[in-house]
């Protein structure tokens, strides 16, 4: 019996036109936490995939429990222990926990659900696995953490061997994140092998076992975390060295462009005040659920205000939605790239030019549509075969690289970036906050919500920090520190 | 094949099958289905539909339906006609005086009344959310019953102004396919190159990331609505205009299905944001010729049904696949 649960050998995956993967290879041990790291579009998920039949590979050899598989769905891979929880979860929310928890496979008596054996097997179940839940709950109401654990629940309860988790950290605050990584111990204590996908480098020294990179559907190498560290992981990755990974540079800030006052929005947002000013990047700190996408929103005419006062150049705003917003030169890249920032189906040059179609006049100018998505693309350095291709064909990081050319294109005074840096890979993170320090340094003001505090910190002039839909504190650049940022983050005045 | 060719193929293959098929008709016909006249009558036959298939092609694209335009076009018609009748017998409320009244004016009225209550039913679907399909049942319903309330019996004997769009010819062509003709260059026009043509694909893309791009979705769909019930209200006066006459219960009765059909048939997605107008146009020729062709070939209607909608079941499967396929 070899040492590895699973190994992928020479593995080559090929869509039309594309080569996904060129051969590469994966083992993974028993008990062990293995990363994957590399850019989007590196290969990471595609290889994932490959593995548990979603998009069998094209060539190579699939070794699992020293047995060749082919897997060509799903259920062959969770028979043989192997599940993934993904990125993006969809539960059927309208259902309940336990439902969700055993869906298509209810146990039965007679024709019947038995109902009481499957909310007995998920208390039982997650109190093995430590989980505060209630089977009970609607699984719409809960949060995305907790969704997640459900889907992690859902992997033990089939006795999985393996279970990958897709950037499972993406969307969670950090108490969350530190629950994750106990189950995570626990499982790997009960000897499953986890396969791990994470762009967070601190997550990734803490957890991993084994790290393997890939580089553009390349296998560059695997070895174990304590021989690696940040700086040797980003030159695997790039295969060139991210010299600096937050280039702020110091702008001459001016005047006083945007004054919030006493803002509120239902029970999300408490009498928010904050001055923004031109060439200032703002930074805004808090936990998942502070209220700082919802203030934003609320600025941006996405949500209703129930009070307070927004002045941007000393008149006061009043955005009844996202159109009155872009008049008044606001742009917003929101944190839902996929629910509420690409088009999925309509192409990088649609998605490029929508928010701007007043600048292209009846008949619509064509010709300047297309320069326009081509300068943006070249800036943004987004790599495209077409500006006619479907967005939805890109990675996310590349995604997020149009988007950010569809806000510039409106030329807004306020750009206002939620999560911008969510899910991409360093080097198009890099380059969004090369890009967002050029704005700033141009005169205009930026606001930067995040829940990455290095970039946060990296970034920002001041961080406004939140909490339950209240400021808790404003700390300008020269005060930074992780520990006051936190703590004001976490309600502690 | 390069991905360039692929697309070229994947989005134009459809006048492929067309070509097929009309070579197929002409032999199985001995070449009668070819000749002039028959495709005079062809292109007669399928303009109102077609029309309304432009209509409807707009509120799929939305990510909506239309199930109204029969219904409103019966409705457009039986107003119509009793404004224009010259029987004063058949004549019913509107009347001017017991005169019929100019051509023109019936017609802007009766484009009016349509674009009227296209703009209430989109009101409707836009601001309360509500699924096009339901808004529009209720529409149907609603528009049938009125035209039947405001007559009982066909209203017929309708002046010749009125009948112009419907019935005069210019030269050898029939102003009804004109009337087609410009319909589908004013279609492509605001599809391609207005901004609101844009902003419906990307409200039928994504409603949400619309709205956040600054786009009004509200006024984007009641303009859906409008634009596709002005369609059914023209259709309705070439209904009229065709025959001479307006009967309140058979007119119109499901060419909303056969406009949704040939919509479908020419690629615009039920799940928002794909249409080319090419494709639609194909779409209701591909119908034109199965429907003109089984009939010269003496095929029961049952049978010429059941190719109709085994044409709609396998070009949406088809195009399923093509949307659904890249993961």
């Amino acid at each position: 019996m070899s040492e590895y649960v699973v190994e992928m050998i020479d593995i080559v995956k090929e869509f039309p036109g594309v080569r996904a993967l060129k051969g590469v290879q994966l083992k993974l041990r028993p008990g062990k936490v293995h990363t994957l790291m590399g850019e989007n579009g590196a290969g990471k998920s595609t290889l994932m995939k490959c593995l548990i039949g979603i998009q069998p590979a094209t060539s190579g050899k699939i070794i699992v429990n020293g047995r060749e598989v082919h897997y060509k769905n799903v259920i062959e891979a969770m028979a043989d222990g192997i599940s993934m929880i993904h990125q993006e979860l969809s539960p059927v929310s309208e259902r309940s926990v336990a439902e969700n928890l055993w869906l298509g496979r209810e146990p039965k008596k007679g024709f019947l659900v038995d109902h009481k054996k499957m909310y007995a097997d998920s208390e039982e179940l997650f109190k093995k696995l430590n989980l505060n839940l209630d089977p009970r709950e609607k699984m719409g109401n809960l949060t995305v953490a907790q969704m997640q654990m459900v889907e992690i629940a859902k992997a033990v309860s089939y006795d999985s061997k393996v279970v990958i988790m897709d950037e499972p950290t993406s969307s969670l605050t950090e108490g969350e994140v530190e629950h994750l990584f106990k189950i995570i111990a626990d499982l790997k204590a009960k000897n499953v092998a986890i396969v791990y996908i994470s762009h967070k480098m601190e997550e990734i020294f803490q957890i991993s076992d084994d790290i393997t990179v890939f580089r553009d559907g390349e296998y560059v190498g695997t070895d174990l975390a304590e021989n690696l560290n940040t700086d040797k992981l980003i030159q695997m990755m790039v295969g060139r060295s991210v010299d600096a990974m937050f280039p702020k540079v110091d702008c001459p800030i001016g005047d006083v462009i945007m004054k919030v006052d006493g803002l509120c929005s239902g029970r999300q947002v408490k009498n928010v005040s904050f001055e923004l000013r031109r060439g200032e990047i703002l930074g805004f700190a808090g936990l998942v659920g502070a209220g700082r996408t919802e203030t934003f929103e609320t600025i941006f005419g996405m949500r209703p205000k129930t009070g307070g006062h927004v002045y941007k150049d000393g008149q006061e705003l009043s955005c009844k939605s996202p159109e009155d917003a872009i008049k008044n030169k606001i742009g917003m890249l929101t944190e839902d790239r996929r629910g509420n920032g690409i088009i999925g189906l309509l192409s990088i040059r649609d998605n490029t030019c929508i928010a701007a179609l007043k600048d292209y006049g009846f008949p619509l100018n064509h010709k300047k549509m297309e320069e326009d998505t081509k300068f943006y693309i070249d800036m943004m350095r987004t790599k495209t075969p077409t500006t006619g291709t479907p967005i939805k064909n890109l990675s996310g990081g590349n995604q997020q690289k149009v988007l950010v050319g569809r806000w510039l294109k409106t030329n807004p005074d306020i750009l206002i970036v939620d999560e911008p840096t969510r899910g991409i890979d360093v080097g198009a993170k890099s380059e969004i906050h090369a890009i967002l320090t050029k704005l700033a340094g141009e005169g205009k003001a930026i606001v930067m919500i995040s829940s990455e505090l290095p970039e946060v910190m990296g970034m920002s002039d001041r961080i406004v920090c939140m909490y339950e839909g209240e400021v808790t504190g404003i700390v300008d650049r020269a005060d930074f520190s992780s520990e006051k940022i936190m703590a004001l983050a976490h309600g502690e005045k | 094949m390069n991905a360039k060719q692929k697309q070229f193929i994947s989005q134009n293959g459809i006048w492929g099958v067309l070509i097929v098929l009309v070579i197929l008709v002409t032999i199985l016909t001995g070449g009668k289905f070819i000749k002039p006249a028959n495709i005079e009558t062809l292109f007669t036959n399928e303009s109102i539909k077609g029309i309304m298939a432009f209509g409807v092609m707009m509120a799929i694209l939305s990510k909506g339906i239309d199930l109204n335009p029969g219904s409103l076009a019966a409705l457009v018609a039986v107003i119509g006609a009793s404004m224009c009748t010259m029987n004063e017998t058949t004549a019913s409320i509107i009347q001017n005086g017991g005169k019929p009244m100019p051509a023109i004016v019936a017609i802007v009225i009766c484009l009016a009344l349509g674009c009227i209550s296209g703009a209430i039913f989109g009101s409707i679907i836009a601001f309360t959310k509500m699924p096009a399909f339901i808004a529009t049942l209720g529409a149907q319903l609603m528009c049938r019953a009125a035209s039947k309330i405001i007559t009982t019996a066909p209203v017929s004997n309708l002046s010749d102004g009125f009948r112009f769009l419907g019935k005069a010819k210019v030269g050898p062509i029939p102003m009804i396919v004109i009337v087609f003709i410009v319909m589908y260059i004013i279609s492509a026009i605001l599809l391609t190159q207005t901004r609101w043509g844009k902003s419906v694909y990307a409200v039928g893309g994504n409603d949400q990331a619309a709205r956040v791009a600054g786009i009004n979705v509200e006024k984007t769909l009641i303009l859906v609505y409008v634009w596709c019930s002005f369609c059914a209200a023209l259709g309705g006066i070439l209904l009229a205009g065709r025959t001479g006459s307006a009967d309140p219960s058979t007119y119109g009765l499901n060419y909303e299905l056969d406009a949704i059909a040939a919509a479908t048939v020419g690629g615009t997605s039920h799940t928002g944001g794909v249409c080319r107008i090419s494709g639609v146009l194909a779409g209701i020729l591909i119908l034109g010729v199965v429907n003109n062709g089984l009939v010269m070939l003496g095929v029961n209607d049952n049978y010429t049904n059941i190719i109709k909608g085994l044409i709609i079941i396998v070009s949406v499967a088809l195009d399923m696949r093509k949307n659904t396929k890249k993961v």
